[in-house]
């Protein structure tokens, strides 16, 4: 038997966006064991409902993740109008709609490129960064921010699409589609990406389910699991099906986030040609009293909010459980027996968004 | 399995201008409705203070005796609850983002 020695990977490392620490206990060139370790990041958010008021909450949750920020803030709008029985306008729906998938195409393009880097191919990691900032361009000129969209608040949005921008925006997503699918081509065809990725990191049907993954993690292994399907939003009123695929490895995983971007254009056409006239926010008077859990689909899987109000302008509690956290079981899962140079893609493979988990 | 997929896209890249602005040369053209440094004009303000009490991180100040407004612009996160809620539309986002700022003063406006 060789020597086991512990190699500590992170809470620096080139291929980490975020800080996340991982002990690897190595025999040889294979890792027996990973040993997660999180913390380092944590910034206390979740207390801060004691200290801002509900309606200014919105701007710290959206703070809660630089990827997903837009559905961050829509998770929690939908949390607190939910408990204040606010029904919001059919055009504010429609419009949370198309941003949240903007913000969805703009996530996977960036992780795109993220995978590209880890196993080393840097061109790529730019042709889809490339093609992303196209997206973040659209992005800005709807809601003003580049990251930070800041144009969900409770009741409605902050911010209308007029028929000139929204012509300006489904060219646009016309344009990242096909340039998308020109990188796409590269990561499901490429002999050199299918080397590295096909058959690495597999987890079963069952394994998925009883680690309790979520998003594409999920649904690349069989699962055609989506909080979509649930209805938020203007979901119940387009044409939307899970994407799935069987295979359960890295290779599945990211196909599966390539379709998803296409879908996801789709979605923002099918959400233009329905978008209803009317108001976009609805008047908020009175303060939440009562406690939901809201469930909404992120780019990275399924976020669940948990918020309880007790009839003042401060929430009571207020919990975030983000798919990164519910992942990382799967992540420890797929990391024992790997070879230690398919550790960064296998880190990567779950879209681990460290800042959402530590809040 | 096939090689050789991304040829095309480097090939077309190679002979495109580059996609990237060339900044300090090139400046950078703002986008309407861009959510950049807040701007007062103050011969409109009334100093009722709404701004301030909608302000989430408390980086606006207005002192109505001395008709003054200040801004802490390291604070300021530009989201615009103080352009909503300006009853007199004195307040609006302009579409850079201001000065840097190098150190912590309030930025004063005072109503001549």
């Amino acid at each position: 038997m060789a020597n086991r020695t512990i190699i500590p990977f992170g809470p620096q490392h080139p291929v980490l966006p975020e800080p996340i620490h991982l002990d690897l206990v190595v025999e040889d060139e294979k890792v027996i064991e990973a040993i997660p370790s999180i913390g380092f990041i944590h910034r206390g958010l979740e207390r801060l409902v004691e200290k801002k008021d509900f309606q200014e909450f919105v701007f710290v949750a959206e703070r809660i993740c630089g990827i997903c920020s837009f559905i961050h803030g829509q998770t929690y709008c939908q949390g607190v109008e939910t408990i204040m029985k606010i029904d919001v306008p059919a055009r504010a729906r429609y419009l949370r709609t198309i941003w949240g998938e903007l913000s969805r195409i703009h996530s996977h393009l960036l992780w795109l490129g993220l995978m590209a880097d880890s196993f080393g191919f840097e061109s790529l990691f730019m042709h889809a960064w490339r093609v992303r900032e196209r997206v973040l361009d659209v992005i800005e000129a709807t809601t003003g921010g580049r990251v930070i969209f800041g144009t969900c608040k409770v009741g409605g949005v902050r911010r209308d699409i007029d028929a000139a921008a929204m012509t300006r925006l489904l060219e646009q997503v016309k344009e990242v589609e096909r340039e998308t699918r020109e990188i796409v081509n590269v990561f499901t065809n490429d002999g050199t990406v299918k080397h590295r990725l096909c058959g690495v990191g597999r987890l079963s049907h069952e394994e998925a389910y009883a680690l309790g993954c979520v998003g594409p993690t999920l649904r690349a292994c069989g699962w055609a699991l989506d909080s979509r399907t649930l209805g938020y939003a203007a979901f119940n009123e387009l044409e939307f099906k899970p994407i799935a695929r069987t295979e359960g490895d890295c290779y599945a995983r990211t196909v599966l986030r390539c379709d998803e971007i296409f879908q996801s254009a789709d979605l923002i056409r099918q959400a233009a040609a329905k978008l209803p006239a009317g108001e976009i926010a609805t008047k908020v008077t009175g303060n939440p009293d009562g406690e939901f859990f809201a469930r909404v689909e992120q780019p990275r899987g399924e976020v669940i909010y948990y918020i309880k109000g007790n009839g003042t302008k401060n929430l009571q509690r207020f919990r975030v459980r983000t798919p990164t956290f519910a992942n990382i079981p799967a992540l420890v899962k797929t990391l024992q027996g790997c070879d230690l140079a398919d550790v960064p893609i296998l880190v990567l493979t779950i879209d681990p968004c460290i800042s959402c988990t530590e809040r | 399995m096939s090689l050789f997929t991304m040829t095309g896209l480097v090939l077309k890249s190679l002979f495109r201008k580059p996609f990237t602005h060339r900044y300090p040369f090139e400046p950078r053209v703002p986008v309407p409705g861009m959510r950049g440094a807040v701007a007062v004009d103050l011969s409109t303000c009334i100093f009722c203070g709404l701004c301030v009490r909608k302000c989430p991180t408390q980086a606006l100040e207005v002192d109505r005796a001395a008709k003054r407004w200040t801004i802490d612009r390291l604070r300021c996160i530009s989201c615009g609850a103080c352009v909503e809620a300006c009853p007199k539309k004195c307040l609006r986002l302009t579409t850079d983002h201001g000065v840097a700022v190098v150190t912590r003063d309030r930025e004063v406006f005072e109503h001549a």
